[in-house]
């Protein structure tokens, strides 16, 4: 067994139990800071796969971002967790059986074949660059036009997320530049002729 | 030695984690659009691994976009979260049937 292999087992079993933590733990704050972990020991498996690129993407965009946005709003909603959790015990088993259906579905058609699979030089340096050199040319020379589409979809993404949130409070005063900037002068402002009365007077 | 049957059967542990949690879990959002982010990291790893083994960049150029999509999907779907929550005081799947005839 070589180091590798162990270090594999290791980041593969805490996945799989923080995985585990994850879908059967009470709080949700506690099962977002173990989707972290999850995510952490993810990145480090991809780490072994020689993805370092998209290992930094993952704790970048999932444990810098996502899963900060998940804490945010668990802290933020008021919820009472005694409640939605009515029917954990009700669905376990079929939840449990489907799993066990699926996973010996898929044990099987990944079969015993793809374990003899050669293990092959890193194909990034058999090419003789760095992975992210690798990716990089790949990225910006086939894939540019989905590139360019991928910042179209995180621009509508967030303004969506913003338009969805924006709350209009009533009853509050605010100024409207626009409306000030329109005003003329026969708005604000009325001449009235008025006849001169007596000297040294003063009128109504 | 790594083979693809190991990085193949990890994803598909997950993978299925993830179903299991979908099921008994019906009732909580929050913890339904977490399953759901496992299960994209499960189908992530098979990306990486057939990438890694067959030599083909374009996999792992797959995953850089369902990265992209997948934050995208979290960050409207917690907007929806909050939205609703606003609106109902509740996040059970259950008792959100405006629409239900």
């Amino acid at each position: 067994m070589t180091f590798e292999l162990i270090c594999f087992w290791v980041f593969a079993s805490v996945a799989a139990l923080a995985a585990l933590t994850v879908i059967s733990v009470k709080n949700p704050v506690v099962a977002a800071l173990s989707l972290v972990l999850t995510f952490f020991s993810m990145a480090c498996v991809w780490l072994l796969a020689q993805a370092e690129f998209l290992a930094v993407a993952l704790v970048l965009v999932y444990v810098g971002a996502v899963m900060v946005l998940f804490l945010f709003v668990v802290m933020m909603l008021d919820v009472d967790f005694s409640v939605v959790r009515e029917g954990f015990v009700r669905f376990l088993p079929v939840g449990v059986l489907v799993a066990a259906v699926m996973l010996t579905e898929m044990l099987m058609m990944i079969g015993v074949r793809s374990l003899k699979t050669p293990v092959t030089e890193d194909p990034a340096v058999l090419a003789g660059m760095s992975n992210m050199e690798w990716l990089g040319q790949t990225l910006f020379r086939d894939f540019l036009l989905p590139f360019e589409i991928a910042a179209l979809i995180l621009t509508v993404g967030l303004i969506a997320a913003v338009t969805l949130t924006l709350r209009k409070r009533t009853g509050t005063k605010v100024q409207r530049p626009g409306l000030q900037v329109m005003v003329k002068r026969e708005d604000r402002l009325r001449v009235i002729k008025m006849d001169a009365v007596g000297k040294g007077e003063v009128g109504p | 030695m790594i083979t693809l049957a190991h990085f193949l059967t990890l994803g598909a542990v997950l993978f299925c984690i993830a179903v299991a949690g979908i099921f008994i879990n019906r009732k909580n959002v929050i913890v339904l659009l977490m399953c759901l982010e496992l299960l994209l990291l499960a189908v992530n790893t098979n990306f990486v691994a057939f990438s890694r083994y067959l030599g083909d960049p374009a996999g792992q150029v797959f995953v850089f976009f369902i990265l992209t999509v997948a934050a995208a999907e979290a960050a409207i779907g917690l907007a929806i979260l909050v939205v609703l929550f606003r609106n109902r005081s509740t996040i059970d799947v259950t008792s959100i049937d405006t629409l239900k005839g």
